[in-house]
């Protein structure tokens, strides 16, 4: 089976939520400043829990946020 | 560098200082008696029933040490939490370190049945014990770094 790569618009979402910071939203999500770097770079895929923790902090829906990248985009 | 990143190498560091000094200091008292005498059992049962409180006291010296001078250094404190990602990585690094650990005390077996002295067994119990401890900091460093 082949490996989905899993993307995300929470930089752009954090700077359209009057420029919040990482260490902002890692507060109101309750994980580490660490963690969201390594969300926002893609090298770590969060639980479907802090996922949905996320996507409410921006009022939005978990794929506004998380989205499978396109292999051939 | 990450608070975590950091982390890891100092205990990394300290593992090895710890064993490397204490080792040292009493391979010297070895006792020079047949390698099958009961004092060779009464000196490595010592040696493990020592090691535990001291590398537990030295190991929590070195971290409040680190703390301090990183706090000075860096103006960054330990995170307050352990997330998520923190246990996944916790776990992770332990399953790798278990890992090497059971391979250890299966070569320790095997040097009984080989008909090697009971001090061959006991050195590798303590080369497995520092391999396995200095893996799980190795894989906690190497996930941290990558993201997981």
């Amino acid at each position: 089976m082949e490996k989905l790569i899993i993307n995300n618009n929470i930089r752009r979402l954090r700077f359209d939520h009057d420029e919040m910071t990482q260490q902002q939203l890692a507060d109101k999500v309750g994980v580490t400043r660490q963690t969201i770097v390594a969300i926002e770079k893609g090298n770590y895929s969060p639980s479907l829990e802090l996922a949905f923790r996320i996507a409410r902090v921006f009022n939005t829906a978990l794929e506004q946020v998380f989205f499978i990248e396109d292999k051939h985009s | 560098m990450s608070y975590q990143e950091k982390r890891s190498l100092v205990n990394l560091v300290s593992v090895v200082l710890i064993t490397a000094v204490y080792s040292a200091y009493m391979i010297q008292r070895y006792p020079e008696a047949s390698p099958y005498s009961p004092e060779v059992f009464r000196f490595w049962g010592a040696f493990f029933l020592i090691l535990i409180p001291v590398s537990i006291v030295a190991r929590i010296v070195i971290y409040i040490l680190f703390a301090i001078i990183n706090a000075i250094a860096t103006r960054e404190e330990e995170p307050p939490i352990t997330d998520e990602r923190d246990r996944l990585i916790e776990l992770k690094s332990a399953q790798m370190s278990l890992y090497v650990f059971t391979a250890g005390f299966v070569l320790a077996m095997v040097s009984l049945v080989a008909d090697m002295p009971p001090s061959a067994m006991f050195i590798i119990l303590i080369c497995a014990g520092v391999v396995s401890e200095m893996v799980s900091d190795i894989s906690q460093f190497y996930y941290y770094r990558r993201g997981f």
